[in-house]
């Protein structure tokens, strides 16, 4: 059942287009990165409509959504990863702790080591699990000697849960490991740059239940740590990590709310639909 | 009524029949084709084998001969003038004339024909260069070379028809097979080290294959040297940096369109550039070179586009995503990954190049060379030139020359082509 055929068997549910204002919590005190009015283009076409949303420190916020409803390509703005698609145009106000990310004089590099990522598919390099973590520190040049490297590179697996599995074979190619363990090299790469936010781009999509637990256990664990912004497919997922949750909808940003609230008692009638099931 | 009624899995039975037909005859056309290559690929090798490795070997008649000072005409052995400009024709002549007992001048003129007098002369000379004091007035054992037709006559002894014979007198063949009669001393079959070690020579039996070689070898050097890094340069920019735009599409359909030209106009360009306005030197590997370039370069190109295209976006976004710069991304992961395709393809560019002649015509690289090039700027000719020359020589020696050159060429190849599978395992096990 699509979204129309959904809107038209409930007339409860709000036409989309009269989506104006996103309900809920979207604005928070001291946001490590506060988003006013985005609007995403692919060429013609705009994907996302006016997005306003700040991110706390420390906190874990969920993206939630039908398939293409915009959360990972707003994501995707958190670090400019869409710079690499050349369709693709950014318009608003995206800052990370007051610096304004799409000032065109601000270098990529240094912004993607604050805000590091995490991709759907895990995508280990096809180098040694060592050389995979030591990859950042060493491109950023973060250490200055051997041991330095050794030692980001064991604080950043133990991180990632990942150290007492590969202790003994870190000069053992990267992509031999399971789907599980390849996801959380990639989380340890990505850590092992001490970034202040992880964006995570349904990280678990390509995962068993049991790697998916261990994932969202280290998600818990981390956000004593970092800021991190997850995309997910799982509304499951989203309630166990997630502090706040973000419900997108055709581009819009419908609500936010604290996730318990969201999954419980949601205030607008399209969250309420898709979490229950009726569409998405 | 019922048994009319076919049901579907009676139809799908009795049209599976004709499925599985199909299949097979599908599979016989692809194991038929299979076989015919392979067929083709026996019959071209066991003939250029058969034909090519007599020409490796060659037939010799070891004579003692008495290095006579007052015939060579040497008063002094440090003059190496007095050396090179002796009189050896002479001196092994006379020998010839005692080892075949000829006296007469019909007699002499028979054993003349038998034995290469001016090849079996530059051996002389060779080993005198060396040490001229000591040898000269002692007696020492020279591998004297049959004359060429002698040679040709004797591989192909016992074969249907006798070929060889027609260049023979009665008087000529009665001392052939007096040789080899002979229990010492007489005719030895061996291999002709002459053929891997001198450059082209007007006799046959004094011409090699060296020269022709390292032509090639400092061709494909320049060839690699410059096409490898140009070509690559080109694929990552266009791939990676390049604007996508009029400007760029219609390079890439220049890029694409000069893989087809023919080579002999990239030979024709290189001798209006390269020779005519440039005036580089004439015939040598250098501008032959350039001009292999220009012909290898889309291949080159292609190749190693299509490579860094396949490198998965996810490994880029991985770069990207902890903050590589472009650069980074690039030279770190994918130009690496890309790196066996592009090899594949500088690969299939060299061979290419190695088995190129016509644009070398062009240029001037089918010259008669018999001096062995010892660097890129020296005159030079190539494998095929040299094959094509020694194919066109009525000589009957040269004939055999050329099937033999046709495998070092082969061999060559095959060689450059391991040498690629190698590199390519050693950058896949780094992944």
């Amino acid at each position: 059942m699509n979204v129309q055929e959904a809107i038209v068997e409930n007339n409860t549910i709000t036409d989309v287009n009269d989506i104006k204002e996103t309900v809920g919590i979207p604005l928070v005190e001291n946001a490590k990165m506060s988003m006013r009015d985005v609007d995403v283009f692919y060429g013609e076409k705009q994907a996302i409509f006016g997005v306003n949303l700040d991110i706390g420190v420390n906190e874990v916020i969920a993206m939630i959504g039908p398939s293409g409803c915009g959360k990972s390509t707003f994501l995707r703005c958190l670090n400019r990863m869409n710079d690499t698609i050349e369709i693709c145009k950014v318009n608003g106000q995206l800052h990370l702790e007051g610096q304004n990310i799409y000032d065109p004089k601000l270098d990529v590099v240094p912004l993607r080591a604050r805000v590091g990522m995490v991709f759907q598919k895990p995508n280990p390099f096809p180098k040694s699990i060592y050389d995979n973590v030591a990859y950042g520190p060493r491109i950023h040049g973060l250490a200055a000697r051997r041991a330095d490297m050794d030692e980001i590179v064991e604080t950043s697996l133990r991180k990632a849960g990942l150290w007492e599995e590969v202790k003994d074979r870190l000069h053992q190619p990267g992509t031999g490991l399971s789907g599980g363990q390849q996801q959380r090299l990639c989380i340890a790469r990505t850590i092992a740059v001490s970034p202040e936010v992880i964006l995570m781009d349904e990280p678990c999509s390509a995962l068993d239940p049991i790697a998916t637990a261990k994932i969202e256990e280290l998600i818990d664990e981390l956000s004593e740590n970092f800021t991190i912004a997850i995309v997910t497919h799982s509304m499951q997922q989203a309630a166990r990590v997630s502090h706040r949750t973000a419900y997108f909808h055709l581009g819009k940003l419908v609500e936010v709310n604290e996730t318990e609230k969201v999954f419980t008692n949601p205030d607008h009638s399209l969250t309420e639909a898709y979490i229950t099931g009726r569409f998405g | 009524m019922t048994d009319k009624k076919i049901s579907t899995i009676d139809l799908v039975n009795k049209n599976l029949k004709k499925r599985y037909r199909a299949e097979k005859r599908f599979q016989a056309y692809g194991i038929l084709s299979i076989c015919f290559g392979l067929m083709c690929l026996v019959f071209l090798f066991t003939d250029i084998i058969s034909k090519g490795t007599r020409g490796f070997f060659y037939h010799y008649l070891p004579i003692e001969i008495h290095l006579d000072a007052e015939i060579l005409g040497i008063t002094d052995t440090n003059d190496i003038n007095q050396i090179l400009a002796a009189d050896y024709s002479t001196l092994v002549k006379k020998r010839v004339y005692e080892i075949f007992e000829a006296k007469k001048r019909k007699e002499k003129k028979n054993a003349r024909k038998l034995i290469a007098i001016d090849a079996t002369g530059y051996r002389i000379q060779a080993l005198l260069k060396t040490n001229a004091a000591a040898l000269l007035g002692t007696t020492i054992t020279v591998n004297a070379l049959v004359d060429d037709k002698v040679d040709f006559y004797l591989k192909r002894l016992g074969e249907k028809g006798d070929p060889g014979t027609e260049y023979f007198n009665e008087a000529q063949l009665l001392l052939i097979g007096q040789l080899l009669e002979r229990e010492e001393g007489g005719i030895t079959k061996s291999l002709n080290k002459t053929f891997f070690t001198s450059g082209d020579s007007a006799q046959s039996e004094e011409a090699g294959i060296l020269s022709a070689f390292m032509g090639s070898l400092y061709l494909l050097l320049v060839t690699f040297c410059l096409s490898f890094p140009i070509g690559i340069a080109t694929a990552v920019y266009l791939e990676e940096y390049a604007p996508k735009n009029k400007w760029t599409d219609l390079i890439e359909i220049n890029i694409n369109n000069l893989a087809a030209v023919p080579s002999i106009i990239f030979g024709l360009l290189g001798l209006a550039v390269f020779l005519a306005f440039f005036g580089f030197p004439r015939s040598t590997p250098l501008v032959g070179g350039f001009v292999l370039t220009l012909m290898t370069l889309p291949t080159i190109i292609i190749s190693s586009r299509a490579a860094i295209k396949a490198v998965p976006p996810s490994i880029r976004e991985a770069a990207y995503g902890i903050g590589a710069s472009k650069m980074q991304v690039t030279i770190h992961h994918v130009i690496p990954l890309a790196m066996p395709g592009m090899l594949t393809g500088t690969i299939i560019g060299l061979a290419q190049a190695l088995g190129e002649s016509a644009p070398l015509l062009m240029i001037g690289m089918a010259a008669f060379i018999p001096d062995i090039p010892t660097s890129v700027t020296d005159p030079s000719t190539v494998l095929p030139m040299q094959i094509f020359q020694w194919f066109r020589n009525a000589d009957a020696g040269f004939s055999e020359k050329a099937s033999a050159a046709i495998l070092v060429l082969i061999i060559f190849l095959v060689m450059m082509n391991a040498l690629a599978v190698w590199a390519r395992s050693r950058l896949e096990r780094r992944w």
